[in-house]
Formats: C-alpha cells, sequence, structure tokens
C-alpha cells in the first residue's frame, strides 16, 4: 500500500487558486521532490497534506489513514522538519527531544534519545539552548527531531536550506541511511537540484498550484534535452512544461 | 495513558522554562503580591480608621484580592503558554504532532495551576504575616471558591485564544487585559448594590459576582454560601461550554484560512 495517496488536492484563498487539482501517489522506500519556484504551492500542500490546512477539495491518505477523518493515528507515524519552523529556543536540545518524544508516545525515550545523540552527533551541544546553536546544528537537532518517532512518513521543507555543503551532505546522507533502514516514504520540497538528483526517486513540478510534469531526475533531463535537473526547472519556470501533466 | 504521556510533554515543555529562569519566576507571584500590598494596606487604614463593621470590609477587600488573582492568574497562565509557543514559532510542529486540540488545552491548563499556585503562595503568605488575614480560615468552601475562579479564567482564556486564532498575535494584548478589564464588573471588592442599575446585569452575567458574594457570606458567617456557589458554578458551565464551542469554530476556520501558519506574523 502507498504511504500517501494525494487525488485532486484543490486549495483557494479567496481568489487565488494555490493548489489547482493536483494528484500523486508515494510508495514506501522511496523519495518524492516536489519542485517549483516561489508561489508554486509547495508548502500549502504540505501544509495540508499534515492536516494543518484543510483543502477545499479533494482526499489524502497517510498511511492508510483519511487526513479528513482520523489525521491523529497517521500524524503519530509522521513527522515534518522546516527551517521556517523553530523548535523552542529556550529549551536545550534534550528538552526539546524529550518534549517531542513525548508528544509522540516514544517508547524507551532515552535511549531513542541516546542514539538519535550518537546518530546526529549532538553530544557536545546537548545540554545547550536550542536558541544558541549555529544553522547547522539547528538543522541537526530539527532532523533527529523529525526521526524521533521513528516516522513512516516523512515531509521535509528545504531541510538543507542555508547550510554549508559539507553540513548538507552530512543531513543528504542520514536521510538515506535513514530511509534505507527503514523503508520510510519521504516527500521532499527543495530548492537544490542537486539534492533532489541524489536523493529523489521521483519528481513533481509544481507551478501555479498544478502539476506540470513529472518523472524520474533521469527521465526529465532527458525529456527536456538539458544537462541536469536546474536547467529542466528553469525552462519549465521561464516556458512551461511539455511533460507528461503539462 | 498515551493522551496523558502527550499533555505532560507540552506540560514539560513550559516547566523547562520556568526551572532555569528565575526573573519568570519572580513574574509569577510579583502582580499578586504588589495587589495584595495596595489593597491590604488600604484595608488596614480602613480598619485602624473605623473600627467594627469595616474590620470586615477590611477582610473583604484582602480576601478578594486573593482570590480574583486566581481568577486573573488562570487566563493569563493558559493564554501566555499559548502565546509563548507563537512567539518561539513552534505552533507549527505541536499542531502537526499527535496532540489533539482538546490535549493542548488540558496540559495548557495544568501550566496555569502551577503557575497561579506558585504565584499565589507569597502573597498568601504575606497576608498572613502582615494583616493577620488566613485565607484558609474560609474552610473547605476556599476549594469550591477556588475552582470556580479557575473555570473563569479558563473559559476568558479560551476565548482569548480563539481571538488570537481569528486576529492573529495583533490580539495578543488582550492575554493581559480581558480579565483585568472585567474587575470592576466581577464586584470582587464591593457588593452589586455598588453598581449603578443598568450595569447590574452585566455583573449577574458573571459567575465572579456570586462568587464574591460567597466568599464575603462566608467570611460573616462562617459558614457555605451555596446558593451563590451554585449560581457561579452553573454559570460557569454555560460560559465554559460557549468558550468551547468558539474556539472548535475558530481552531476549525483557521486551518480552513491557514491562520495556523502565520499565527505569529
Amino acid at each position: 500500500m502507498d504511504a500517501l495517496i494525494v487525488t485532486d488536492l484543490v486549495k483557494r484563498f479567496e481568489a487565488v487558486t494555490a493548489v489547482d487539482r493536483i494528484s500523486f501517489s508515494l510508495a514506501p522506500g522511496t523519495t518524492v521532490g516536489l519542485l517549483g519556484g516561489n508561489g508554486a504551492g509547495k508548502t500549502t500542500t504540505i501544509s495540508m497534506l499534515l492536516g494543518i490546512l484543510l483543502p477545499d477539495q479533494g482526499r489524502i491518505w497517510a498511511l492508510g489513514h483519511d487526513m479528513a477523518r482520523d489525521r491523529f493515528a497517521a500524524l503519530a507515524r509522521m513527522n515534518y522538519s522546516s527551517p521556517y519552523v523553530a523548535l523552542p529556543m529556550r529549551l536545550t536540545v534534550a528538552e526539546n527531544l524529550r518534549v517531542y518524544g513525548h508528544l509522540y508516545n516514544v517508547p524507551q525515550l532515552e535511549r531513542r534519545i541516546r542514539h538519535l545523540v550518537e546518530e546526529f552527533n549532538l553530544g557536545d551541544f546537548l545540554h545547550r539552548r536550542a536558541g544558541a546553536l549555529s544553522a547547522g546544528q539547528k538543522t541537526r537537532v530539527a532532523l533527529a527531531k523529525a526521526l524521533i518517532n521513528q516516522p513512516d512518513l516523512l515531509l521535509l521543507d528545504e531541510p538543507t536550506a542555508s547550510l554549508d555543503p559539507d553540513t548538507a551532505d552530512y543531513v543528504r546522507t542520514r536521510l538515506e541511511i535513514y530511509q534505507r533502514a527503514s523503508g520510510a516514504a519521504i516527500l521532499l520540497a527543495s530548492h537544490n537540484m542537486a539534492e533532489v538528483e541524489r536523493l529523489c526517486t521521483d519528481v513533481l513540478m509544481l507551478k501555479s498550484g498544478r502539476i506540470v510534469d513529472h518523472g524520474t531526475p533521469g527521465d526529465l533531463i532527458a525529456r527536456y534535452g538539458r544537462a541536469d535537473l536546474e536547467d529542466v526547472f528553469l525552462q519549465i519556470a521561464r516556458f512551461g512544461a511539455h511533460g507528461v501533466g503539462a | 495513558m498515551q493522551s496523558a504521556r502527550r499533555v505532560w510533554g507540552l506540560m514539560y515543555r513550559h516547566l523547562c522554562l520556568y526551572r532555569k529562569s528565575w526573573p519568570r519566576l519572580l513574574e509569577l507571584g510579583y502582580w499578586p503580591t504588589l495587589e495584595l500590598l495596595i489593597w491590604g494596606f488600604t484595608a488596614r487604614f480602613l480598619s485602624n480608621e473605623h473600627p467594627g463593621p469595616v474590620m470586615a470590609i477590611g477582610a473583604s477587600l484582602i480576601g478578594g484580592v486573593l482570590l480574583w488573582e486566581v481568577a486573573l492568574r488562570a487566563q493569563i497562565g493558559v493564554t501566555l503558554s499559548f502565546l509563548e509557543e507563537i512567539w518561539s514559532r513552534n505552533l507549527g510542529h505541536v499542531f502537526v504532532s499527535p496532540l489533539r486540540p482538546h490535549e493542548l488545552i488540558l496540559s495548557l491548563l495544568g501550566v496555569s495551576v502551577m503557575r497561579a499556585l506558585v504565584g499565589l503562595t507569597p502573597a498568601t503568605i504575606l497576608a498572613a504575616l502582615l494583616y493577620h488575614f488566613n485565607v484558609f480560615a474560609i474552610g473547605p468552601m476556599l476549594i469550591l471558591l477556588m475552582l470556580n475562579l479557575f473555570l473563569m479564567g479558563w473559559w476568558m482564556a479560551l476565548l482569548v485564544i480563539s481571538l488570537l486564532f481569528r486576529y492573529g498575535a495583533s490580539a495578543e494584548a488582550l492575554a493581559w487585559t480581558l480579565a483585568f478589564g472585567l474587575t470592576p464588573v466581577a464586584c470582587v471588592f464591593y457588593p452589586i448594590t455598588a453598581l449603578p442599575v443598568w450595569l447590574r446585569p452585566v455583573a449577574v452575567a458573571l459567575p465572579a459576582e456570586h462568587i464574591f458574594a460567597g466568599m464575603r457570606a462566608a467570611l460573616a458567617q462562617h459558614a457555605p454560601a451555596w446558593g451563590p456557589l451554585g449560581s457561579a458554578f452553573a454559570l460557569n458551565m454555560m460560559w465554559s461550554l460557549i468558550a468551547v464551542l468558539v474556539f472548535a469554530a475558530q481552531f476549525r476556520a483557521a486551518r480552513r484560512t491557514g491562520a495556523l501558519i502565520s499565527i505569529g506574523e
């Protein structure tokens, strides 16, 4: 069964249609990239998938649960990370992980935290306030929080934004390791095309709230006759798509 | 069990803040103590100048200020804890966790109880030391009075949070002012007959008038005043139901409009 099934999702804000009849699915163990320029509808889509924003139309099934009726059962097995949503900055890293461990009812929490501390190398700043961390350290903590409940479905909104190449690579590697070990499905919204090419098995190209094309990164590059995904992105942003969903 | 753990998770988040910040702890007791000192010295002055029946008025003033602080602290405790989530831009994580809205409310209520008890302890001790006023002399009825005052503080807080959902952080000033603004019609320090006739229906509609009528009766007669307490409880139930319905409607509206994502902006 697919980890995520989205059908005919629509969201309007007064006269603006932010998301316009999008449908897609996400199989366990795969990573799908959600690409598009600013205002393409990525964050609105992710917000609806997380249940924090109600769609005007369409259905979302996450991990077998209808998000309109039973979202909390799905949310317990999902998690989310975005550099635009902070963790309480006056709490230490350990306290933050403990808070979210309780919210997600993580069994043997202290053991899980120790594992994440080791996995993400958080030991040196475990008892430092989250607000006093560097951007790279914050991202590692946010990712540790996102994996605290060992989610089967992980939604990531620009997980490596504003990170130096070394830290960004570290984060991508941790995500790959986690997915290989857990079989989790990952939905990744990103503006970093190299990251998408590396992590994603499939890519959804969003423009003005619509999926204008989709395919594997290799398929898209071949179909548009471009050198890389960044060129494909620019082609679609400036001249429109001519692919499957156009 | 899982629900209790989620409630504790959010309570723990707020306890961590107080555990390591003495200014926050100091702030909890600051206003109740200040109010007590102002009204306590006023009561002492009245008692010294006019001994006799005015002494009972003095006790009513000190009892009034201590108990009204329960409602104020209950309301502020809930709304400030919610605002804390907005200020730290953490609501996005909280609302996409399995924490149900009623669990969020329960954890905020729990934090408000702790805040109120910690904040009122210095004022209660000072009332006994400086003015020889023992709030526990009210007897077991004190528990019922406090329960009613907590309930009143909580439904007011739910209404403020509903306004925050509707109007965003621009409504945050209400967190401090709503309950305090009701003080004139709460009849904390005087009976309802002190109000102009046209204002009395407003006072009657609020549990506070009945609670403090009950408190004054208990102080004067050393016996429970079941009538006013029953009225206060019934009104609290009615207002709580209204507040829960308004909260649920505004929460759903916020999910529809996207206000949960942009509430702090």
